[in-house]
């Protein structure tokens, strides 16, 4: 030891601890890190924005008293049964598969105690969840595992999937742990597969394609449900604008933050918009078309709590859906089970293996035993709490905003913190009356 | 036996009444005529009931259909038969792309060609085509049986799963994960079945068996460490 001044080790920003280690993990294996979840880094979001309230020159209305209402009605254009929602906040498809049995029912429960609808995923629709979902949404994807007319016609509303935010462009997987007998089976799969589908529809290409298998899934329907199209974030106002074109009843936009059950941790990280660059161009395109609010738009991708809610619906959205927070307000992620997490090489907050079906908090499993820990009443009374809080927050906010109904929430009630999101939602940074790109602007 | 004029009273009216048809229906014949090239016609039915289409139809004809008999006298566009779960199709002409797509079950007997992705996705269907397939047919199949009495395109099988295809004419060049495999009696058994239910005049023995090479089915991972 020397008593001459050293300098401290220094960690490099580029090559950090975790990008050495992904390093180190891809030399061993040579493969890909798959993972579920949704984009980890920083990126522009919610909390960018802010609310201003109100004012000398709007009045608030008061707190508890004075009604501001929540509902919404999605899939008014063409369907002769539209879907009533007593709260925005629904459900996003997340797959029996990707989720057990037991955790597909506690969203249904949760769902219907509070007056939302559900949605299937990447392998069909189970019994379950049909049974314990007041209103259910069945995803009409490109693997047609499990596709059938029956359960076509059981469903409430249909969701054409084109893409999704975590990664568009891309198809789903489930890993071979997770094809147990039952999965194997409802989607005609060897079993202990590792399952990769496809990424693009098997028998439609282009918006001019999607517009007959919209006619035909409306005729085997009768025209009863509404068809929703769900696209990614990747080129907004064209995606809205060509499912529109395609008679889409709803249009399900889901930014880069969105979850995903498994997938590259490449294409999470670096495909895709955030979703608050998203949420603009698509209205801008509904109202380019004369569309907006006939036409409903649901947004998702890092959706938390009833300000992210309200957020979305000041920069236009009729509803959101969430797929990530629903699974952590069923206990996905807690601390509880922190001895485990650690035994798995993480910890909670952290713990994004989902596709190895060994979560401790038994939600993305397959496993009987891990399956079990999960209560599907206890789960739904949870959730519906959640979804309760989310709503009475969002209204919290509409009222400051002088709002009877979320709906009646607008971009002028909210301003930007970062120069990013101001650009990104045409929405004023604080303290100026200015956004990047603002027409009459140089700048 | 009744006649539906598609032309004149319109495609809703022709689904809704087919599909109003119930298992124990005395209306079992139908003829669809003036189909010009429509999409749609004949989808989600769920009854015993044979429909005679009397032309070339667009997409999607016989989409979902459970039970019945959808003949086309004519050729088909896109997406004939897509996601069957029963019945038979037959189509007399030619088929457009993705003939009998992510099919469960039931039988699509083309009697012409079909053209590229014949039997994308097929999910326990049997297709049976007296002519050519086009490129990447069978794409992703994963199970159920497709016949070629002629011949088939590129990449023919491409990341197959269980399905079983037997092809007698030549195959342009075999998809990833696709191979040829030993036909056993009991395959020529099977084939012998899917010829007859296809009425297709042709000798099990001179087909040739592919199937999965089943080395896709798991990731790729070096395990020395
Ligand atoms: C476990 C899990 C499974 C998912 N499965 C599907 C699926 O089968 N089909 C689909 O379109 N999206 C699927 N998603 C994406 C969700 O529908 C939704 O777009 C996303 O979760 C929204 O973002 P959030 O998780 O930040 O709320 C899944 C997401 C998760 C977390």
């Amino acid at each position: 030891m020397t008593d001459k001044p050293q300098t401290l080790p220094i960690q490099s920003a580029t090559f950090t601890q975790e990008v050495n280690a992904e390093i180190r993990r891809a030399a061993a294996t040579g493969i890909y890190d798959i993972r579920g979840g949704g984009a980890k880094r920083k990126l522009p979001h919610f909390d960018d924005l802010l609310f201003l309230g109100a004012s000398m020159s709007r009045y608030p209305l008061e707190g508890y008293r004075e009604a501001c209402g929540t509902n919404v009605t999605l899939g008014t254009r063409f369907a002769e049964n539209p879907i009533e929602l007593k709260t925005p906040i629904t459900i996003a498809g997340m797959s029996f598969g990707a989720l057990s049995g037991q955790a597909k029912e506690a969203l249904g429960r949760g769902a219907t105690l509070a007056g939302t609808s559900t949605t299937t995923g990447d392998g069909g629709m189970t019994p379950e969840e049909r049974g314990h979902s007041n209103k259910l949404v069945y995803q009409y994807l490109p693997s047609r595992y499990g596709m059938n007319p029956d359960d076509l016609r059981r469903a409430d509303a249909v969701e054409m999937v084109v893409g999704q935010g975590a990664k568009p462009g891309g198809g789903g997987m489930l890993l071979g742990q997770k094809i147990s007998d039952r999965v194997a089976e409802m989607r005609n799969l060897p079993k202990g597969i590792d399952q990769r589908s496809a990424c693009r529809h098997p028998d439609w290409t282009g918006p001019d394609d999607l517009e007959i298998k919209i006619l035909e899934i409306r005729e085997i329907t009768g025209w009863k449900i509404p068809i929703y199209v769900k696209v990614g974030g990747a080129r907004p106002y064209f995606d809205t604008t060509l499912a529109i074109k395609a008679g889409a009843d709803v249009v399900v936009l889901d930014g880069m933050q969105g979850g995903t059950a498994a997938t590259q941790d490449v294409f999470i990280e670096h495909v895709g918009q955030p979703t608050i660059a998203c949420i603009r161009e698509a209205v801008k395109a509904l109202q380019d078309l004369d569309m907006h609010r006939k036409v409903q738009l649901i947004v998702s991708g890092g959706i938390r709590n009833g300000a992210d809610v309200a957020k979305c619906m000041a920069l236009g959205a009729d509803a959101v859906a969430i797929g990530t927070a629903a699974l952590i307000a069923l206990g996905d992620n807690d601390p509880k089970w922190e001895a485990e997490y650690n035994k798995l090489g993480t910890t909670a907050g952290a713990y994004d293996d989902w596709h190895e079906g060994q979560d401790p908090a038994g939600i993305t499993t397959q496993d009987p035993e891990l399956a079990k820990r999960l209560d599907p009443i206890e789960g739904g009374r949870r959730l519906n709490n959640y979804l309760k809080v989310m709503t009475l927050e969002a209204q919290t906010i509409a009222r400051a905003c002088g709002k009877n109904h979320l709906h009646n929430l607008e971009p002028e009630d909210l301003c930007a913190v970062t120069l990013e999101a101001a650009a990104m939602t045409k929405i004023p940074l604080a303290g100026t009356d200015w956004y990047p790109g603002k027409p009459g602007t140089d700048y | 036996m009744q006649t539906y004029d598609l032309e004149a009273d319109g495609l809703r009216g022709l689904n809704a009444a087919l599909q109003a048809q119930a298992t124990e229906t005395n209306q079992t014949v139908w003829e669809v005529v003036n189909p010009r090239g429509s999409h749609a016609i004949a989808v989600g039915l769920d009854a015993p009931i044979e429909v005679n289409v009397k032309g070339s139809t667009g997409y999607y004809c016989g989409g979902m259909n459970k039970q019945a008999t959808v003949h086309v006298h004519g050729s088909a566009g896109p997406g004939v038969a897509e996601n069957m779960m029963s019945g038979t199709v037959v189509i007399e002409g030619d088929a457009s792309q993705y003939a009998g797509a992510t099919g469960h079950g039931g039988t699509l007997v083309i009697k012409g060609n079909a053209s590229s992705r014949c039997g994308i996705s097929m999910k326990g269907i049997d297709i049976i085509v007296h002519g050519n397939v086009g490129h990447m047919s069978a794409f992703m199949g994963q199970s159920g049986n497709l016949v070629v009495c002629g011949d088939a395109g590129e990449a023919l099988g491409d990341s197959l799963y269980e399905a079983r295809l037997f092809v007698r004419g030549s195959v342009k060049s075999l998809g990833a994960d696709c191979v040829e495999k030993e036909m056993r009696p009991e395959h020529l058994e099977m084939l012998a079945d899917l010829l007859a239910r296809g009425k297709c005049d042709a000798k099990p023995e001179d087909f040739k068996r592919y199937g999965s090479a089943r080395k896709l089915y798991n990731f790729d991972i070096d395990n020395a460490y």
